[in-house]
This record gives structure tokens, sequence and C-alpha cells, in this order.
């Protein structure tokens, strides 16, 4: 296996798990934690293919992903401050007991 | 001859298989060598030489995670300093002046700034003010 | 990029002037917001938001300028000022600029946090503005999370009423979960290609092998994009987004950041994929049916008013990817013209829609509507002028919009679709026609429910007659804006510029 397969395979399970949580959590701060873990499976994928990729000398993927990094981490900023808004609301973080709009 | 790339690692595995072996050891030793007394005090939570109080998993004011958040935020802000300052003799001069790569960083940390302005003036970073709107 | 090609020129902070004049005016009011003691009402800073706005779209205008240059793209081939991004510049700050003269007379007095609002959103017009000039995938990134992350907390403005945290945390989740595809797309695209470059992905998908990688990496990125326009299957959050959340910012979110997510869906499968124009031409045109169908079927069983908007604004997604779809730069243009066409109403719907139903959404049912008419004539007239444009009826933007959705779909080869297209817009009457009837109905009872916002205010009154205006001269005279629209194709894709001429007659 040459190391960027390796990456690439680490990256495609982190996505996977990611996706698996985002969509079977009913708690809203595990489906952000698992979008963010999305979001690193892309960011690996960015850092492997630069690394391995036929330009290392140019700074593309790894300023890609640094610059993805800050905009997950303002992502999880106003996620969270959603969340608190919504527990304040229902006293309860669960995305089944949301249902005020129907239709 | 040649060595596998993998086998590279062989020292880091040894080391930790002596630092694995190295802790059961002592724990097996101790077990051994060591007389067990148990008192109330003894079977405590240990906290610090502390009395230990309430339930560990009780819920920290919201204030933390604001600061928490905002650490963060800045965090970040500081990552896009390191590229700017490991290539900023190279950086190029927009026009005459030369100092643009200095000028380019001024008005990105000027940006952060706003931000910081925004906050305490909102009162987020206030302890005691406890509104509940935040 | 290596160092010995960083030379910036003074052009290009000419090309995302816009952008820099939004930013300036957001920061300002932030400044400002936080700079004034806590119970200062923050009124004022939604005309220092609105003066922005306007400065940014002469701004967009004097980019013109710029066309003269040979060179297309600055900052290192990151951001691009064609016709094309023009257009959609002035689209966006028209749409914003609307959007806050609503915004000015329909936020309650007092609502302390008026400065956020206006200063949300300017900075999200930046991201909308920057999606549409922007040719490298690292900006277009960027400038898609800008613009969204600034609607997600619009959305849950109203955090009083339970409903608005609701609506948010349903568009956040679904929205970042969007985002991380379409990361994941990105990330394979360049692995696929080694360049993030629009018009480098392209040459290269045209040599390069890994046509598997490039297959993922377009349906990745499709998901993500499609999410943002609220197309089928990928609309589920629309409905509850558009009722959690305040009118005003329903008006932008369902026009502003819909118009530059379809320049960037355009630019990326022309720009980028051109090559693979048999794969996602028919899946595009399934996504199109899907919308349009699914859209209107559910709106026909809707009660409340803007959830009835909301799945219509799904069938009309549906319009705009047909029109696009298979037809190169006919398609285009039509696309670009149905955009400015279903802003302009669209936004003009919900300004009414606001006035009557309230901030609060007081009167949010189709039956509270009832006798609209004989109580406020303007707005009643006003509303069911929108909505016979939303239809489709002669004389407004919304004909020529579908008309030419239509004519270049039949163009690219798909009778099917059209056909389909068309028993689709029979049945948006239907509903179309439930609320004008609510509307026109003479009042029962000797009790009316008197409407919400009376006086309408004089902001208010300009963003109405603003989005009447633009509703009428594309539907009366659609000449100017179809070439303006046909300049950008054209300049996106330099084929075929004959077939555009067959359009432009009129």
């Amino acid at each position: 296996m040459t190391p960027l397969s390796a990456y690439l395979l680490v990256a495609a399970l982190l996505f996977a798990v990611g996706l698996a949580g985002a969509l079977t959590r009913r708690n809203a701060v595990l489906v952000l934690i698992g979008i963010e873990m999305m979001l690193n499976a892309a960011n690996l994928n960015l850092i492997a293919f630069w690394r391995f990729g036929a330009h290392p000398e140019q700074l593309t993927g790894f300023l890609f992903a640094i610059f993805s990094i800050a905009v997950a981490a303002a992502e999880a900023a106003v996620g969270l401050a959603l969340v608190i808004a919504l527990w304040r609301h229902t006293r309860s973080v669960n995305l089944d007991e949301q249902t005020r709009m129907k239709g | 001859m040649t060595v596998p790339y993998s086998w590279q690692y062989l020292p880091l595995l040894m080391h930790i298989c002596f630092a694995i072996g190295l802790g059961i050891f002592m724990l097996v030793a101790s077990w051994f060598i060591g007389r067990r007394r148990f008192s109330k005090v003894k079977q405590q939570t240990y906290e610090c030489g502390m009395m230990p109080q309430g339930d560990a998993r009780g819920r920290f004011s919201v204030r933390f995670y604001m600061v928490a958040m905002l650490f963060i935020l800045f965090d970040v802000e500081g990552v896009f300093m390191i590229p700017w300052a490991v290539i900023y003799k190279k950086l190029p001069s927009l026009g005459c002046s030369r100092l643009f790569g200095f000028w380019e960083i001024v008005v990105y940390l000027g940006f952060v700034a706003v931000g910081l302005f925004y906050i305490i003036r909102k009162g987020i970073l206030k302890w005691s003010d406890d509104r509940a709107d935040l | 990029m290596t160092l010995d090609l960083l030379h910036l020129m003074p052009t290009d902070l000419f090309r995302i002037l816009p952008e820099v004049v939004l930013t300036i005016t957001g920061v300002l009011i932030m400044l400002v917001d936080a700079s004034l003691p806590p119970h200062v009402d923050r009124r004022n800073l939604g005309w220092l938001a609105a003066l922005g706005t306007v400065f940014a779209l002469l701004a967009s205008q004097a980019q013109l300028a710029l066309l003269q240059l040979a060179e297309r793209t600055g900052f290192y081939g990151t951001v691009e000022t064609s016709t094309f991004s023009i257009f959609f510049h002035v689209l966006i700050c028209g749409i914003v600029l609307v959007t806050l003269l609503i915004a000015l007379d329909t936020l309650p007095e007092n609502g302390h946090h008026k400065g956020e609002f206006f200063a949300l959103i300017t900075f999200g017009a930046v991201g909308m503005c920057l999606l549409t000039s922007a040719v490298e995938l690292l900006v277009v990134f960027i400038a898609l999370e800008i613009s969204s992350i600034a609607t997600y907390v619009l959305a849950g403005y109203r955090k009083e009423n339970g409903r608005g945290p609701e609506a948010a945390i349903k568009y956040f989740l679904l929205g970042s979960f969007a985002t991380g595809f379409f990361l994941y797309g990105i990330a394979m695209v360049f692995g696929a290609t080694g360049s993030t470059v629009i018009s480098e992905i392209a040459t290269r998908v045209h040599t390069g092998g890994h046509p598997g990688l490039i297959l993922l990496a377009l349906g990745l990125m499709l998901v993500g994009i499609l999410f943002k326009v609220s197309a089928a299957p990928f609309h589920i959050w629309t409905p509850d987004v558009y009722e959690g959340a305040p009118s005003p910012v329903v008006a932008l979110m369902s026009t502003a950041p819909k118009a530059a997510a379809f320049a960037l869906l355009i630019r990326i499968l022309y720009g980028a994929f051109p090559a693979l124009q048999p794969i996602w031409t028919p899946l595009l045109w399934l996504v199109a049916v899907l919308s349009m169908t699914v859209g209107n079927l559910a709106a026909l069983r809707q009660h409340n008013v803007k959830r009835m908007l909301a799945y219509s604004s799904i069938a009309h997604a549906g319009y705009l990817i047909a029109a696009f779809a298979g037809a190169g730069n006919t398609g285009i243009t039509a696309a670009c013209f149905y955009t400015a066409a279903y802003a302009s109403m669209n936004v003009g719907a919900f300004a009414v829609v606001t006035l009557i139903s309230g901030y609060e959404d007081e009167l949010p049912l189709i039956k509270d509507f009832r006798g609209v008419l004989y109580r406020t004539p303007v707005l009643g007239g006003a509303l069911i002028f929108f909505l016979i444009s939303l239809i489709g009826i002669p004389f407004t933007g919304g004909f020529f919009g579908k008309f030419f959705s239509f004519t270049t779909a039949m163009g690219g080869g798909a009778v099917w679709l059209v056909l389909i297209g068309l028993l689709n817009s029979g049945l948006a009457a239907a509903y179309y026609l439930r609320l004008i009837v609510s509307i026109a109905q003479k009042p029962e009872g000797e009790s009316p429910v008197p409407p919400v916002a009376q006086p309408i205010g004089v902001a208010v009154s300009a963003a109405l007659m603003l989005a009447i205006a633009a509703t009428l001269v594309l539907g009366i005279a659609p000449g100017e804006v179809l070439k303006n629209a046909a300049e950008g194709a054209y300049e996106l894709m330099p084929h075929s510029m004959q077939m555009v001429n067959s359009l432009v007659f009129f």
C-alpha cells in the first residue's frame, strides 16, 4: 500500500464515521461532532494529496487545509451558539423533539 | 542490505513495550511487596487535598463555553500569521511600498481587533455581569 | 504558486472593490453598534448598511472599466471580473438593498440585536458577491461559508420565538453537512487534477486520468451546491427554515444566496467539468423534474403562506436548473435571466408577506389573508401582482423567465422535460390562485383582523416599488437584462454565440 492510499483510506473511514454519526445521532452536539469529522476527513485528503502530489512545493493543499480549519472553527462556534439558543427554549438538544414546524 | 521502511519504527515499538512493561512491573511489585491498609479517607476520590464535593458530571456555566469558543476562534486566527511570518522577507511590493506585506497583516489584525473590541463591548468577557442574554 | 509570481497589481484591489466596500460597511456597523450604549435604537445602522450596499452596487458597475483590460483574473488567478460576475454582483447588491429597506421598517423597535442583524446581512452579501467572481476553489469555499454562516445566524434571529432557534439549527446542521460533502469533493478534485483553479481543472480533466475520482468529486460537489439552491432531493430544510426565520431574512435567503449558488453551479459545471456534460446533463434534468414536481405537489397541501412560498421556491429552482442543464450558452443566459426575474418577484412577495403577516408571523395562514385587498388595497394588489408573476402570466418577469427556460430546454433536446414543466406550471397556478382568491375575497364578519403594519413605512414602500418596477421591466422590456445575461454567458463559455443571438431579438 502506498502512503497516499493509506492516508486516503483513513480519510475515507473518518468521513464514513462522521457521516454515520451525523445521520444516526439525535443529540445536536453529537451531530455537530460528526460533521466536524467529515470536514477533517476532507482536510486529511487535502494534505495527503498535496504532500504526495506532483507539486508539493506549491502550498495549495496545505493552505486549503488551514483555511478550512478556520472555517470549521467558525462554524462550530455558530453551531454551539445555536444549540444553546435551542436549549433555552426547549430544555433539550434532542433533534427528534424539535417539531414545532411540520407540513 | 536493504531494510524495510517500517523497521524505522522498531525503536519506537521497543520503547512502548518497555514503558508498558515498567508500569506493569511497578504495579505488580507494589502489590506483592507493600502492605495494604484501607480507611474511609483513603478510599475517597482524590481531589488535590480538598474534601471532594458534588457530582463529577455537574453542569458548567455557559460562560465557560463562550470563553472556550472565543479562544478557539482567536487561536485559528493566529494560525494565519505563521505562513505570513515564514515568507515575510519574500513578500512582494505593491506599487512603491516595500512594506506591503506588513500592511497586509496590519489590515488582517485590524479585523481581529475589531472582533475583540466587539466582544469586550458586548460584555461577553465580564464574568460578574450575569445577563441571561448572551 | 511560486514566489516569483507574487506580483499584486493595483487593479487586483479594484477587482474585489464591491466586496471591500461591503466589508468596510459591515465593520463600521459592528464598531458603531459596540460603541453605542445598549438602550439606543440601532435603526440608523440599517441606513448605513443600505448606503454601503448602494456604493457596492456602483462599484460593481464601475468594474465594467476593468473589462477593457486583456487580463480577466486577479489575485493570482483566483478572482475574475467578467460581465457574468458583474451581472450577479448587481443582482445580489440589489436584493440586499431591498431586503435592508424591508428590514428597516419591519424589525421591531428597540430590538437590541439590530446592529448584528445589519452587520450580518452586509457580511453575508460579501460572501455572496465573492462567490460569483471566484474562480478558484479555495476562494469559492470561503465565500460560500461566509454567506452560509451569516444566513445560519440570521435564520435564528427571532430568538424569543421558539421557532427561530429550531429553524436555525435545522438549517445549520443540514447546511454544514452539505459543506462537508462539498469540501470532500474539492479534496477529490484537487487530488485528481492537482489544481484548484477552475479553468486548469477543466484542461486536466480532459487530459489526465483518474476518471473515477473526478466523477466522485463532481457528485460530492453537486450535493453541496444543490443543497444551497434547495433543489430536490436536498430541499428538506427549506420549508421549516422559511417558516421559522423572520420574513425579511427569508426575502434575502430565498433569493440572494440562491443566485450566488446558481452562479457557482454554472461556473463549476461549465467551467470545470465541461468534458463531463453528457453525464451531468441528464442528472440535472432529473433533479429539475424532481424539484418542480416535489415542490409543486407539496405546495398544494400547505396552509401556511411562507411554507407555500418555500415549496414554490423549490419548484422555481427546478425550472432554473432545467434552463441551463442541457443548452450551453443559451441555457446560461436563460438561467441568469430567470434568476433575476425570480429574485425580483420573490423578494417582493416576501416584502408584502412581512407587512401582512407581521414580523412575528401573527397572521401566517392563507385564510388569514382573506380580504386583504379590501383592507389595504395597495398590499393586496402588490401581492397579487407578485403571485401572478410567480405563476408566469405575460407582462411580468416570471413569464419571460419561464418562457426562456422552457425554450432553451427544448433547444437542449429535452421535450419531455418541457412537457413536465408545463404541467407543473399548471399545477403551480392552482395554489397561487388559492392565495389570490383568499386575498380578493370580501372579509367575512364585522371584525376583520387588521393588517399589522399600518401605516406602511417609507423604506419598505421604496423596497416594494423597486421590486414591482424590476418585475415589470423584466416582463415588458426584458431586452437589456437579457443582453447583459447573454454577454455574461458568452464570456463564460465563448462558443455558439449565434444561439444566443437567436434569443436576443426581444
